[in-house]
C-alpha cells in the first residue's frame, strides 16, 4: 500500500525545509579553498560555536568515528584496504588527513544511539509513576567527515524516523541540530558501490558544508562549499581563499577516480521484481550454508534502525525503567511469537535482512535501504558479499568460490 | 408427503445424478428414525447401509481403552453418514449415536454393492461422491490433529 | 503533560483495573478505567494498545470491548507465558500502562449494507467481539450476522452468555463448534470449517473478518472462497512480533508491511501471496 493511498499527513523535517529555502545553483563563486592547515581552526570554529566534533580517528588498528579536539586526531597518512571479510591499514605517503574510505561504523551512533533509557518509573503501592521523560539537552554535534553513502543514508533515516506516521525524539533531538561537513572521496575501497546505488561519490544535499580533499603539487587543500544557510554562515568565519577552475576540476577527476575505482555494483533494475519473486531460489541454502546470524551487518549498516524494547525493574521491584536498543533481524528473538520464531532458519533471516534492504523497502520509504558503502561485505566474518547475492539470484546459479 | 425419490433426487450429494441412477438407489432406500442417544451403528458392527441425514445431529465417536467415548465429530442436516459399507471387510470403525431426535435415509448398502458391480457406471457415480466427502473429512481431521489452539 | 506525537509515544498512560473476570481457565477478561487526565476512550474494532506491568513487561494485547463504551478499555488475555500471567493476575484498583489504540482496524465501513461473517478460532474472537458489539449496536447499517465460532474444547469457549444472547438476536445466527468434544457437548465438534454448510450465506453481500492461529486462517479463508465469497471481501487479522507499537523497531514487519501501521488487519486478497510463503 502506498503512503498516498493511505493518506498519511507526513510530519515535514526541519532539515527538509531548511534545504528547500537555500537553493541555488552551483557555480565556482560558489566554492572556496580551505588550507589542509586550515582543519585545526575548522575545528575549534565548530567547538566555539557550541558543537561537540565527531570526526575518524584512529583506534584499535582501525578507523573509528569518535570526539575530535583537534586535526591531531584525524588519521592523517592511513588508508584502509577492504575485502570481504577483511579490513586492514595502510600507511599512505600523501600526508591525507581523510585518506581512508570508511569507518567500520557509521554516524548512525551518534544520531540513533544503541542503548537509550526512554524512561524510568517508580511504583508507589498499587500505582506507578513515569520520570525523566525528557531527552537530556547535549551540545549539538559536527560530523566532520561524511561520506557521500553515509550521507544519503542519514537522509534514509531521516525518512524512517522523522518522516513517517511518528516522530522519533530521540532521532531528532540528535539529528536536527547537527552540523555536517561532507568530505567527498577521491577514492574507492574494493567493497564500495556508491556508483550503481546513485548515492555517490557525489554528495548529495542536505551536507552544511560539502569538501574535497586535494593534495598533489605541494599544495594540500579542501574545495569546500556551503550545502545550507547555516554552513555559509560557517564558512565565513574561516580563513579561505579563492577557487579556481583547476581546483574544481581536480576535485572532480578525484571524485570521478572514486566512482570509477569501484569494481562491485548492484544493478538496480528491477532488483525489487528478482527478490519479491525469487523466495524459493536455491540461493538462499547456498547463503544460509555460510551466514553466522552474527548480526555484524545490521550493527556496521549505517540504514538499519531496528530496536528492541526493553522493560527492567530493580530486585525491590520499585523502579523500572524501559531502554531502547538495536536489535537486528538475524536474532531469533526478533520474529518471535507465542508458538516460536516466525524465521526459524538462518536462511529466512538472511532473506529477510537483504528483501527488505533493497526491496520492501522501497515499497515503505520509497527508496532503496542500500547505500552501497559496503560495510555489510567488509565486516562479515564469512565475506558473504550483498552485491554477489543480487547477481546469483539474476544469474540462476551458485557463484563465488565458497 | 414427498416421494422418497424426490428427497433423494434433490439431495445435494446425489445431484447431477442420472435419473436412472436416482431410481436405482432409491431402490434401496427407506426412511428411518433414531432417538436421542441411540446408537445408528457401533465400532466392529457389520456395515451394510449409509445414511443421508435429514434431521437432528449425530456424533461420530472412538471408544478409547479407558475412559469414557471421545465425539471426533459431529454431522447434521444434509450431511452422509458412513463409508464403510463401501470396501471389504464392511465394518463399522466406530460408533455413530443420536444427538438428538435424528430422521434420514437408510441406503442398503448391500444392495447398492451388487447394483454398484453390475453397473460400473453407476459405482463410480457412487465413489467420486464419496471420495469427495472422504478428502473433505480426512482435511477436517487434519486441521483436528494440529491442535492449533494449544498452549505450545 | 506528554504532548502530540513527538513526545513520547513510548510512555505508558495509566489505567486501573475495575474488573478482572475470568472466561476460562486460563483466559481473563480486564476492564481498565483511565487514571489521570481525560475519562475518555476511544478505538475502532480490532486496533490493539500496548500493555505495561510494572516490573514484567510490555505485551500488543487486541482491544475485546465495546466501541460504543467511552469509559474503559477492555482487554481479554490468554495467559501463555510470564508477560501475560502478568496481566491476568493484577487485582482490582491496580495500575496498569496503556499505550494506543494502534492498528488499523476492521472494516466496518467497507461492511456496512453487507452480510457481516464473523469467523473466529479460540482466542480470536476476542479482537472480534468488538465487531458483534457494534454490528448489534447499528443492526440497520448492516445485513445479517453470522458468527462462527471454533475452539479446542468446551472448556476453552470464551463469552458463553453473550454467545447464547447473541444467538437470540434477529438476523443473527451463531454456530460453536470444539476440536475435542467430551461425553456432555451435544454441539458440533469438528474444525470450524465443518460449520459453514450450516451457515446461512448469501456469498455475493457479505464481508468476513477472521481471526485466529495462522493455519486456521489459512483453511477458513480457503473455505469461504469455495463458498463463493471473493479475495476482497475477506478480512485477516495478522499476528507478529512487536514491540514499539508505532513503526520504529521493525519486528513486526510481514512482507514489506508494518503491522502495527498498516495491518493487523488485511484483505485476503493482499495477503495471499504472502501467507503462502514460508518463513517469510
Amino acid at each position: 500500500m502506498g503512503r498516498a493511498e493511505r493518506g498519511l499527513v507526513v510530519a515535514e523535517s526541519a532539515l527538509a525545509a531548511r534545504e528547500r529555502s537555500w537553493n541555488g545553483a552551483v557555480s565556482l563563486e560558489d566554492y572556496a579553498l580551505l588550507a589542509a592547515s586550515e582543519m585545526g581552526c575548522l575545528i575549534s570554529t565548530l567547538a566555539r560555536e557550541g558543537y561537540s566534533v565527531v570526526g575518524p580517528t584512529l583506534r584499535d588498528g582501525a578507523v573509528v568515528y569518535g570526539p575530535i579536539e583537534s586535526a591531531q586526531n584525524l588519521p592523517q597518512g592511513w588508508t584502509d584496504e577492504h575485502a570481504p571479510g577483511k579490513y586492514q591499514l595502510e600507511p599512505r605517503n600523501d600526508g591525507a588527513l581523510f585518506g581512508y574510505v570508511n569507518s567500520p561504523q557509521s554516524w548512525k551512533k551518534f544520531l540513533h544511539p544503541p542503548e537509550v533509557r526512554l524512561w524510568e518509573a517508580e511504583r508507589h503501592g498499587s500505582s506507578f509513576h513515569i520520570l525523566n521523560n525528557e531527552p537530556k539537552p547535549e551540545k549539538p554535534k559536527a560530523l566532520l567527515g561524511v561520506r557521500a553513502c553515509e550521507l544519503a543514508a542519514i537522509r534514509i533515516q531521516d525518512r524512517v524516523l522523522l518522516e513517517d506516521r511518528y516522530r522519533d525524539p530521540i532521532y531528532e533531538a540528535h539529528r536536527c541540530r547537527a552540523f555536517l561537513i561532507a568530505v567527498q572521496c577521491t577514492q574507492a575501497a574494493s567493497t564500495c558501490f556508491c556508483a550503481s546505488m546513485g548515492t555517490g561519490p557525489v554528495a548529495s544535499e542536505g551536507a552544511d558544508l560539502v569538501m574535497t580533499e586535494l593534495t598533489g603539487g605541494g599544495s594540500h587543500r579542501f574545495l569546500v562549499r556551503a550545502g545550507t544557510e547555516r554552513g555559509s554562515e560557517l564558512l565565513v568565519k574561516l580563513r579561505t581563499t579563492a577557487a579556481t577552475e583547476a581546483d574544481l576540476r581536480q576535485a572532480e577527476a578525484g571524485v570521478q577516480a572514486a566512482a570509477d575505482g569501484q569494481v562491485r555494483s548492484i544493478d538496480q533494475n528491477g532488483v525489487q521484481e528478482l527478490l519479491y519473486q525469487n523466495f524459493e531460489h536455491p540461493r538462499w541454502e547456498h547463503v544460509a550454508a555460510r551466514c553466522l546470524s552474527c548480526t555484524n551487518c545490521t550493527m556496521v549498516c549505517p540504514t538499519c534502525f531496528c530496536t528492541t524494547v526493553e522493560d527492567t525493574s530493580s530486585v525491590t521491584g520499585d523502579h523500572a525503567e524501559r531502554w531502547r536498543k538495536w536489535d537486528s533481524c538475524f536474532t531469533m528473538a526478533f520474529s518471535y511469537i507465542h508458538g516460536g520464531s516466525v524465521r526459524n532458519s538462518a536462511k529466512s533471516r538472511y532473506r529477510q535482512w537483504i528483501t527488505h534492504k533493497l526491496a520492501a523497502w522501497k515499497d515503505q520509504f520509497g527508496t532503496s535501504g542500500c547505500v552501497g558503502c559496503g560495510r555489510c561485505i567488509t565486516w562479515c566474518p564469512v565475506g558473504i558479499d550483498i552485491t554477489e547475492e543480487v547477481r546469483a539470484l539474476r544469474d540462476g546459479g551458485n557463484h563465488g568460490d565458497s | 408427503m414427498e416421494t422418497l425419490e424426490r428427497v433423494i433426487a434433490e439431495h445435494p450429494f446425489l445431484a447431477d445424478l442420472d435419473s436412472s441412477f436416482t431410481r436405482l438407489m432409491v431402490g434401496c432406500a427407506k426412511n428411518v428414525r433414531f432417538n436421542r442417544n441411540d446408537y445408528i451403528f457401533r465400532e466392529g458392527d457389520p456395515a451394510n447401509e449409509f445414511y443421508l441425514i435429514r434431521e437432528g445431529k449425530v456424533a461420530v465417536e472412538v471408544l478409547p481403552a479407558q475412559g469414557k467415548p471421545i465425539i471426533v465429530a459431529t454431522l447434521g442436516e444434509g450431511e452422509i453418514l458412513g463409508w464403510s459399507w463401501l470396501l471389504p471387510p464392511y465394518e463399522w470403525k466406530l460408533n455413530a449415536r443420536a444427538l438428538d431426535n435424528v430422521r434420514a435415509i437408510s441406503l442398503d448398502g448391500k444392495c447398492l454393492r451388487t447394483k454398484c458391480e453390475d453397473n460400473h457406471d453407476l459405482g463410480y457415480e457412487v465413489l467420486k461422491r464419496f471420495a469427495r466427502i472422504i478428502e473433505q473429512r480426512l482435511e477436517a481431521t487434519r486441521l483436528q490433529l494440529l491442535d492449533v489452539y494449544a498452549i505450545k | 503533560m506528554a504532548s502530540a506525537v513527538t513526545t513520547d509515544a513510548m510512555i505508558p498512560q495509566s489505567y486501573l483495573i475495575r474488573d478482572v473476570a475470568k472466561e476460562t481457565y486460563d483466559t481473563f477478561t480486564l476492564k481498565l478505567v483511565p487514571d489521570t487526565g481525560s475519562n475518555h476512550t476511544q478505538f475502532q474494532p480490532g486496533q490493539f494498545s500496548m500493555l505495561w506491568v510494572f516490573g514484567v513487561g510490555e505485551l500488543p494485547i487486541s482491544i475485546s470491548g465495546d466501541p460504543g463504551e467511552h469509559d474503559r478499555l477492555v482487554y481479554t488475555v490468554r495467559s501463555v507465558g510470564q508477560a501475560t500471567n502478568g496481566l491476568v493476575t493484577r487485582t482490582v484498583g491496580e495500575a496498569v500502562g496503556v499505550r494506543g489504540p494502534y492498528g488499523n482496524g476492521w472494516p466496518m465501513q467497507a461492511a456496512r449494507g453487507h452480510d457481516v461473517i464473523v469467523v473466529a478460532g479460540g482466542i480470536g474472537l476476542a479482537p472480534l467481539r468488538p465487531v458483534i458489539y457494534e454490528v448489534l449496536s447499528h443492526r440497520e447499517d448492516y445485513g445479517r450476522l453470522v458468527i462462527l465460532y471454533g475452539a479446542r474444547s468446551p472448556r476453552d469457549l470464551l463469552y458463553r452468555k453473550e454467545l447464547a444472547t447473541w444467538s437470540r438476536q434477529k438476523e443473527t445466527q451463531v454456530l460453536t463448534s470444539v476440536d475435542y468434544g467430551g461425553m456432555s457437548w451435544r454441539g458440533h465438534v469438528g474444525v470450524v470449517t465443518t460449520l459453514f454448510k450450516y451457515a446461512r450465506l448469501k456469498p455475493a453481500r457479505s464481508v468476513a473478518m477472521v481471526c485466529g492461529p495462522e493455519i486456521m486462517m489459512r483453511f477458513v479463508t480457503r473455505e469461504l472462497e469455495n463458498y463463493g465469497l471473493s479475495r476482497s471481501d475477506i478480512y485477516l487479522s495478522m499476528e507478529r512480533n512487536m514491540k514499539c507499537g508505532i513503526g520504529f523497531c521493525g519486528h513486526c514487519q510481514f512482507g514489506p508491511h508494518f503491522l502495527c501501521k498498516e495491518g493487523p488487519v488485511f484483505p485476503y486478497e493482499h495477503l495471499r501471496p504472502l501467507l503462502e510463503k514460508y518463513e517469510l
